[in-house]
């Protein structure tokens, strides 16, 4: 059971060490990256105790409550499929983590950067052994937040500020799908577990299930047409393309699609959609990659292929298929890894990374030179690397299926010969043929460079020669996962010459040689029929830009500035609250039957008042016809104090005097600082008005004064319901030790409220001062704004 | 505004007003009254003695920025709903403590604090409204 804690340890530990990160670089500047990678490493090896367990077909399982009220729980879940990932992202984890602080050596924020590094693995890795659909969530968006400030890590550059913008809206759509579709199926299946979850294809809702992870996952994993934010990313240091767009953050939705295949697969939506996007993305990156001539910008192409291609795999669910995702993810992780990492040392030690400025670098780099040379090896999937076996488990199986399969493998055997030539191109013409002056002058790079490319090259052999090993503790055990069902493997390191898939894969070998060859010519092709393309960047673009200028045009329209207006909307509104539900609802009806005119005079009796109130009320009326008939404005305020005034005379004489007492105080102050307000304004002692404009204030002024009217009277008509009253009365001294109910209610039971509300009244407060403040040093248009905050 | 008259009967009204507000404050629990209606009572009487004096002296007499003291209205009435927490019930439970001194025997409670801290937050912001306004007006 200690050991099953410990897979929640996996994903937290990355966090802590994020924390810890900018600390270790301060203060062992020099040994920071050696020192730093042992927490990857650290993961690794405990998980590698679980390829043992795993391969027995047992799964490492633990739960922690996260909110019980709600029975949600952040459970963890180690099986084939998410060991594989894990060791992958830990394993390349550690070498990026011992790179980056030599690639970006004297950088004045490497500790922060090693620190956003850091918290993205564990976000990873939390993601990839989350259980929970709430986990997965929130994992899944913060290796986009990571990400996002991974890719802006250099954000005095302006393009680098747009790739990390782009790719965050791009992902966070994604994001956003994926919690659509938990939430689905939650509903239908009743589990957060996606361990829980059976086959969803016959439900109600599948369609819509469907195309909320598919979006997710297509977002993430870079698929057409969501595919352009990834060559962009390339903004970011060479470390984080090496690490996010070749084992991690490019391949969740990759992972995502494995993990759900068994729930949301063997529908012919399914096949067909992961088969169509798939191929495109596989042929697009692949002839994208030929376009370029930046090494970085070619690798990233060729990831965008290698996506789809996986996706592809996905789709056609086949068990070889489904083998041949397992070893070609961890192939793909190992050499592209391997390949950014020399992108990267070269760059840094000749100071270009434009392959046509680069030459007979091998002389002056070998240990970089043996690197790249093992990664291409498996790129282009020669016998005894784990490329071939990728290869060929993706072709068996296909040649003798439906038209549909010939179809995919054509589009396979297409898409791996240009990845192979593009993969000769990277790791042969840097190195080889004559020397090119370069910005700097070239000489090997540091071990913590090397050690990347050197490593994971060499992992694609050796694991390829393991090849029992590899059959019965990755191969078997990840596809299995991802079929829902054992998958048996087959994989033999001899070469079967009696094989449709061998002879495929030298198909594939001889195109890819060609293609090679021609690859200028290619490049010149491509390039001038690319340039005739609208492309998806600049669509990206035409929506951010009306986006905004949607929000301005609202803005504009709801925020014009002039406050005139400003109240009429807030008063025409009270005006429709009061209204509509009146005349909706029937309140007018009850309390004055329009269709039984007849004992109006019964129902309007006069009332039975003494002559004090009378006096009282005339006095109300006075007020209000004096501020009517006013032409002076200072004359109209004291009025409307007069009329308030009466109105808290007739609170007090109803037996409120609380009330009276605060609508005294509250007259008083309102005209001092309405008055105020007029001297600061130097506003015409006259208030002009167009006619048209007191038609429409007085309309207003009388609908919504009649509403409130007829509301209240409504109300007044029903039955009240006392509960309240009583409980109050009867609870005030006793409990509440007040014999004031209303002061008691305000300081006692409602006391929440009223901390709410005297915050609310110093934030008012502030505002108002900073308002005024500003007049004082810019005193030009008289503004109406005083008046509307007091 | 500033008769003879009226700046030589303002020092009285305002400490009437002030010596009042206080008093309604206090007694709001059980009679009419309460830190709301004190607040504002004590609010006016300072605006008066910007009338009558002057913004300056008036700031001057009150020592501290009157937003300052709303300030610590809002935290005083919320520090007075964390008491409880001492004795282990929610947020803003009341708690009562009576102060015997010989014949008579005085209440003290957090809703009094409570209460206190509305009279603080209406007195300091109505006022440093009213006196930004008159010191703008001087201008």
């Amino acid at each position: 059971m200690e050991l099953n804690a410990g897979i929640a340890l996996v994903a937290i530990a990355p966090f802590i060490a994020a924390l810890l990160a900018p600390l270790v670089q301060r203060f062992s500047a020099p040994l920071a990256g050696w020192l730093l990678a042992l927490v990857p490493a650290a993961i690794f090896v405990f998980l590698l105790q679980f390829i043992g367990p795993v391969a027995d077909g047992q799964i490492v399982a633990t739960a922690i409550d996260w909110v019980p009220a709600y029975g949600l729980k952040l459970s963890f879940l180690i099986d084939g499929l998410s060991l594989t990932f894990a060791l992958t992202i830990s394993g390349v984890g550690a070498l990026i983590v011992l790179y980056a602080p030599a690639y970006l050596k004297g950088h004045p924020h490497l500790g922060r950067f090693m620190g956003f590094m850091l918290a993205f693995m564990g976000a990873m890795l939390g993601l990839v052994l989350a259980d929970s659909m709430l986990a997965l969530f929130a994992f899944w968006e913060l290796t986009s937040v990571t990400s996002f400030l991974l890719i802006g890590f250099d954000h005095s550059r302006q393009a680098a500020r747009r790739a990390a913008i782009q790719a965050l809206v791009i992902t966070n759509v994604g994001g956003m799908a994926l919690l659509v579709g938990a939430i689905l199926v939650r509903q239908l299946s009743g589990s957060w577990e996606i361990s829980a979850l059976g086959s969803l294809a016959g439900e109600p809702l599948y369609g819509l299930v469907l195309a909320c992870f598919l979006i997710a996952a297509f977002t993430k994993s870079a698929q057409v047409p969501f595919h352009f934010w990834l060559p962009n990313a390339m903004e970011a240091p060479t470390p984080v393309s090496a690490f996010l767009h070749s084992a991690t953050m490019v391949q969740a939705g990759v992972y995502l699609l494995a993990r759900l295949s068994p729930s949301l697969g063997g529908t012919a939506a399914w096949s067909g959609i992961l088969l169509v996007f798939g191929g495109a993305t596989l042929l697009w990156g692949a002839l994208g990659a030929l376009r370029q001539t930046d090494l970085k910008q070619m690798l990233a192409q060729t990831t965008i292929a290698s996506l789809g291609l996986l996706v592809m795999l996905i789709g056609l669910g086949s068990e070889t298929a489904t083998a041949a995702v397992i070893v070609y993810f961890v192939a793909h992780a190992f050499y592209k890894a391997a390949l950014f990492m020399v992108v990267g040392a070269i760059d840094h030690e000749t100071g270009t990374r434009d392959i046509t400025a680069l030459g007979g670098l091998a002389d002056r780099m070998p240990l970089t030179f043996i690197g790249a040379a093992l990664a291409a090896l498996s790129m282009f999937g020669l016998p005894f690397t784990l490329g071939f076996f990728a290869k060929e488990e993706m072709y068996a199986g296909l040649s003798d299926g439906p038209w549909q399969d010939i179809f995919a493998l054509a589009v396979l055997v297409a898409g791996n010969a240009l990845l192979g030539a593009v993969g000769l191109l990277v790791a042969i013409k840097p190195f080889l043929g004559a020397e090119v002056t370069t910005p700097k002058s070239a000489h090997e790079a540091p071990i913590a460079m090397l050690a990347g490319p050197l490593v994971l090259g060499a992992a694609g052999i050796v694991a390829a020669v393991m090849t029992d090993w590899l059959a019965h503790s990755v191969l078997e055990p990840g596809a299995s996962a991802i079929m829902g069902a054992p998958v048996p493997s087959h994989l033999t390191l001899m070469i079967n010459p009696a094989s449709i898939a061998l002879w495929l894969s030298v198909l594939t070998w001889g195109l890819a040689v060609l293609a090679y060859q021609q690859a200028a010519t290619i490049r010149t092709l491509l390039r001038r029929v690319g340039s005739l393309l609208w492309t998806a960047d600049q669509v990206f673009d035409a929506v951010m830009f009306g986006l905004i200028r949607f929000a301005g045009a609202v803005t504009r329209a709801l925020h014009h500035g002039r406050l005139e207006l400003y109240l009429v909307t807030v008063f025409a509104m009270l005006a429709l609250a009061l209204v509509l539900p009146l005349l909706a609802l029937g309140g007018i009806d009850a309390l004055l039957p329009l269709s039984d005119l007849g004992d109006w005079s019964a129902r309007l009796a006069w009332p039975d008042l003494q002559l004090y109130e009378w006096a009282v009320a005339l006095l109300a009326v006075v007020g209000l016809v004096a501020v009517l008939v006013a032409d002076n404005r200072l004359v109209a305020i004291v009025s409307l104090g007069i009329q308030g005034t009466a109105v808290a005379l007739i609170f007090l004489l109803f037996g409120a005097p609380d009330l009276a007492f605060t609508q005294f105080m509250v007259e008083v102050l309102s005209v001092v600082i309405l008055a105020l307000v007029m001297t600061r304004l130097r506003l015409d002692e006259r208030d002009h008005r167009p006619f048209e404009d007191l038609l429409r204030d007085g309309t207003l002024a009388l609908v919504c004064g009649a509403g409130v009217s007829l509301a209240l009277m409504v109300v007044l008509s029903g039955t009240l319901d006392t509960k309240l009253s009583d409980f109050f009365t009867a609870t005030s001294v006793p409990v509440a030790h007040g014999a004031n109910i209303v002061n008691v209610i305000l300081v006692d039971y409602r006391g929440f409220d009223t901390l709410g509300e005297i915050s609310v009244v110093m934030g008012a407060g502030i505002a108002i001062l900073a308002l005024l403040r500003r007049k004082k040093a810019a005193p030009a248009k008289p503004s109406r704004a005083q008046k509307a905050t007091s | 505004m500033s008769t003879i008259i009226f700046r030589t009967i303002a020092p009285l009204i305002v400490a009437i007003m002030l010596m009042f507000s206080v008093y309604v404050c206090l007694r709001g629990h059980n009679e009419p009254g309460g830190g709301f209606i004190g607040g504002l009572i004590a609010a006016s009487a300072l605006a008066i003695w910007g009338m009558a004096a002057g913004v300056e002296t008036a700031r001057k007499a009150l020592w501290v920025d009157p937003l300052a003291l709303a300030g610590a209205g809002v935290f005083a009435a919320a520090l007075s709903g964390l008491a409880s927490v001492f004795t282990g019930s929610p947020f803003m439970t009341s708690i009562w403590l009576y102060l015997d001194l010989g014949e008579t025997s005085v209440p003290l409670s957090t809703p009094m604090i409570f209460d206190i801290g509305v009279y603080f937050v209406v007195l300091g912001t109505i006022t440093s409204i009213a006196l930004a306004l008159q010191s703008g007006e001087e201008s």
